[in-house]
């Protein structure tokens, strides 16, 4: 069998940590190669290498049998080696073609010729069914166009070999359904493709063999269709891990959060983006918002936890009105929150890990004494939350956080909120980025949460998660509540009607039980 | 005998690794890139001196020290006020105002007040925080109730600042004495009691100051006040998020870097001096204090650090006394203005650096790591 690319016992070490230890990986022509692998087990680094972001240490890189050397990323272009990372590389005030074109622009003279390339773009987009406006800024278009610019871009530069870094990470699930057939497209044409991942359904729908890595070694490269979601979750974890949720019917308590006839203002435009939204969750339940993103969600959590300020409305906490409260009060009566965005808000990404993990309560009596911060006691407390939680690192609680890897980003996030004793868990896709070993953890600690007789608010995009571990779904569609599911006595395709706005309950009947009460 | 030589090797390689050396290599990678380039200039301005001038330059400060730290002083207090808000993410370009109006209220205090020796010069000392409070407070007041960009408010509050006090002082008969053009001297009761050091002017301004910098070590590294800060400074977003209250948070911040420099101002014009003009009374010629903007260099110098704003103040005025003294091979103040222009231009690039060399330190030590384990493998088989 010939190989398009060969990666060789490649071993890479980092300060504390061994990012990569005698891996090796075959990618074949014109097939879809997955690379699983936990957070932290080196997929990213051993692509960075590819991609020639990074330097092995050891092993070598063979291209149709020959070895290449690849010192930088314009090193791995002339091999026609593309990657589309997990943070796209975009300049955001400009337009798609621009940003497609950088770096290879097409000039007679010095003068750039942006017909040339328009021409080329345009034939490729049809080709390959990628609609996109060449004209539109960055700035203007979703997640999901944006992606796509990161493919043309590849495909402008002839690459034959294309790298996904995690490339469902931030799309809905319509986007991900296109996405797979954009590279099932690819793979016919001839390209071959690497994907990395820790979605086992998606691998399992788009891939033709895998590769799996535990904490930085081979674990074996598998054939698809020889194998099931379950092995290929024992190779990446090495234990069995479960798949649906474990719980047991809620014990619903009293109303802990109650939010009444909430409508928020947009920042950008005079719009509302959230419409006069009423609900409640009660002690001992999980309610999920479910949404297709950009439809008020990440407004309406932010009214609940402080970040932002209702125009009209009421929100209260066992029964105290918090409407124009502060966060560090909210946080104080109980409400812990995790946040959507882990750099913008979850973290201080030039702060060690120990002091990260105290970020909310290093003002509590114990942590500190008269204003001074005792350090003997946060690093212990730290050392302990490591542990519990499992979060790795180079250098354990010195750690500067910038410099760990997103999954254990999150754990570290998770642990600071899970480990706090709250009333009410607001959780904003609190396993975005991790792996199924840790979405399990994480999972069962929300249920934990819950059985202890706490009040958890979740909201996330994934639909599996939602199905999994709510109690109720409340569907938000344009800034409304348009449906309140049972996600027992519901589809995945019903839900999936509601979301799109396809389907709508009238809920005055709701408004009568509240107005009554 | 053993042990002891473990434990040292141990202690050096934690000294090693720090990341306060590579900080610190940085810093002085800079300043020698920059002497460097200051020789050249030299060498082009006047050849044949250049050598004994640079010598000059370098070591001329030494036989002057008491007065390299009396001029250290106040810029150490302006780096110190630059320094402490940068760490919040504010750029204090306003030192120079903040400076002027502690200087204003200490030389006010000092020349219509009557108070007792011993008291006098500690109520000056006072007055000049208070003057530099208010100045800062504007800045900050207006950046956390409006977001009015605190660079644009402080260079305005600059300008307001030292026109305002001029005006103040030109219109007060008391002060101002118009056939000199200047105000009159303070009195000897206001005067910062002197450190006795023969032929120089140190008083008790640059131990109070050192003071100052310990205290704003441990106020940003070991209190809850600082880790706020310091978080704020790094990522706005996530402290806001966790309830950390930015809008007082950055007032007090503006008010204690106001402070600061307005306790530079005080230090600067009580000072007990036989330098003629350089303090106890004050020309309101309309011109912006350059102690203020110096002191963004020395912070800059400093990495920020309290600590490391004593050593820069100390290497920037040991620079100028040096480049005074050049002037005795024919060197023009302006050359060596453009010799010290020149050094914190190089120290703009310390942070690029210090990264530079800690990825050389970093592959060093992996080399040798990967020798260790070559070694090993080679021993078990």
């Amino acid at each position: 069998m010939d190989y398009v690319i060969e990666m060789l016992n490649i071993t890479k070490a980092f300060p504390g940590i061994i990012a990569n230890d005698d891996v090796t990986l075959r990618l074949r022509k014109g097939e879809i190669h997955a690379l699983l692998g936990e957070n932290g087990a080196g997929k990213s680094t051993l692509m960075s290498i590819l991609f020639g972001l990074h330097q092995a240490d050891k092993g070598e890189i063979k291209k149709n049998g020959k070895v290449v050397e690849i010192n930088n990323p314009n090193d791995a272009n002339n091999l026609g080696i593309g990657m589309v990372h997990q943070h796209f590389q975009l300049v955001e005030i400009f337009t798609v073609l621009e940003n497609i074109i950088l770096g290879v622009e097409p000039n007679k003279y010095g003068f750039l010729q942006k017909k040339e390339a328009r021409e080329k773009l345009l034939k490729l987009s049809e080709n390959y069914g990628l609609q996109i406006d060449l004209d539109a800024l960055i700035e203007d278009i979703p997640v999901g166009m944006q992606q796509r610019v990161e493919i043309l871009k590849m495909l402008y530069r002839d690459n034959e070999i294309l790298i996904f870094d995690e490339p469902t990470a931030v799309l809905t699930p319509q986007e991900i359904e296109e996405l797979m057939n954009i590279m099932r497209g690819f793979a016919k044409e001839g390209k071959s493709i690497l994907f990395i991942t820790h979605k086992l359904n998606e691998i399992m729908a788009v891939a033709d063999r895998c590769t799996v890595l535990q904490k930085g070694k081979w674990k074996g490269t598998v054939d698809i269709k020889e194998t099931t979601k379950e092995e290929l979750s024992w190779m990446m974890v090495g234990r069995d891990v479960k798949f649906s949720v474990e719980k047991e019917s809620p014990k619903i308590g009293n109303v802990v959060l109650s939010v009444e006839n909430v409508t928020v203002k947009s920042k950008e435009s005079a719009q509302d983006v959230v419409k006069d939204v009423s609900f409640n969750v009660r002690a001992g339940e999980i309610v999920c918002i479910a949404g297709v993103e950009g439809n008020g969600q990440t407004e309406l959590i932010n009214v609940i936890t402080g970040l932002e300020k209702v125009s009209r409305g009421k929100i209260s906490l066992n029964e105290t009105d918090i409407t124009r409260m502060s966060i560090r009060n909210r946080s104080k009566l109980g409400i812990s929150h995790i946040p959507e965005d882990r750099h913008k808000h979850g973290l201080v990404l030039d702060y060690s890990l120990e002091k990260n993990l105290v970020l909310q309560r290093y003002w509590q009596e114990g942590f500190q004494k008269k204003g001074f911060i005792k350090k003997n006691v946060v690093r212990n407390y730290a050392t302990e939350l490591i542990s519990k939680y499992d979060i790795r690192s180079g250098e354990g609680p010195k750690t500067i956080v910038r410099g760990m890897s997103g999954g254990n980003q999150q754990k570290a996030i998770i642990a600071r909120k899970l480990d706090k004793e709250c009333e009410l868990l607001v959780a904003v896709q609190p396993t975005r980025g991790l792996d199924v070993g840790a979405i399990e953890f994480i999972h069962e600690r929300i249920v934990n949460t819950r059985d202890k007789g706490k009040a958890v608010l979740l909201m996330s995009l994934e639909l599996d998660e939602v199905m999994n571990l709510s109690d109720r779904i409340l569907v938000i569609y344009e800034g409304e509540i348009v449906g309140e599911l049972n996600p027992k006595t519901t589809s995945v395709e019903e839900l999936g009607l509601y979301m799109a706005g396809s389907k709508k309950d009238k809920r005055e009947g709701d408004e009568h039980a509240k107005l009554k009460k | 005998m053993q042990n002891s030589k473990n434990n040292f090797s141990a202690s050096m390689k934690k000294i090693t690794k720090s990341k306060w050396l590579s900080s610190f290599s940085a810093t002085l990678l800079a300043i020698s890139l920059g002497l460097i380039f200051g020789l050249i200039v030299m060498v082009v301005a006047s050849p044949t001196d250049s050598f004994s001038g640079f010598g000059m330059m370098l070591f001329g400060g030494f036989s002057r020290l008491g007065n390299v730290f009396y001029f250290a002083t106040p810029i150490l207090m302006t780096g110190l006020s630059v320094g402490f808000a940068f760490k919040m993410g504010l750029f204090n370009i306003g030192a120079s105002g903040q400076y002027t109006m502690g200087l204003f209220f200490a030389l006010y205090v000092g020349i219509m007040f009557n108070l007792p020796s011993g008291i006098h010069w500690i109520v000056c000392i006072i007055a000049g925080l208070i003057g530099g409070m208010i100045w800062g407070f504007i800045p900050g007041l207006l950046k956390s109730l409006m977001n009015v960009n605190e660079v644009i408010t402080s260079i305005m509050t600059n300008y307001i600042g030292m026109y305002l006090v001029d005006m103040l002082i030109r219109n007060n008969g008391k002060m101002f004495v118009s056939s000199k053009a200047r105000t009159a001297y303070i009195p000897a009761t206001a005067q910062l009691p002197s450190l006795g050091v023969t032929d120089s002017n140190v008083n008790i301004a640059i131990i109070l100051a050192t003071l100052i910098a310990i205290i704003l070590y441990i106020v940003l590294y070991k209190t809850t006040f600082g880790y706020e800060l310091m978080a704020t400074g790094h990522n706005k977003h996530a402290s806001h998020y966790a309830g950390i209250n930015y809008k007082r948070n950055t007032i007090l911040t503006m008010v204690i870097a106001g402070g600061l420099s307005g306790l530079g101002g005080a230090f600067a014009i009580l000072a007990p001096s036989n330098i003629p003009g350089s303090s106890m009374t004050y020309e309101p010629i309309n011109i912006i204090a350059a102690n203020g903007f110096n002191g963004i260099a020395v912070a800059l110098l400093g990495n920020s650090h309290p600590i490391g704003i004593i050593f820069s103040s100390l290497f920037i005025s040991h620079i100028q006394r040096g480049g005074t003294r050049a002037s005795l091979f024919g060197y023009k103040p302006e050359i060596i203005d453009v010799v010290i222009a020149v050094i914190i231009y190089f120290s703009a690039f310390a942070l690029v650096m210090s990264s530079a060399i800690g990825v050389v330190i970093k592959k060093r030590k992996e080399r040798k790591a990967e020798a260790v384990n070559t070694v090993k493998e080679i021993e078990e088989a």
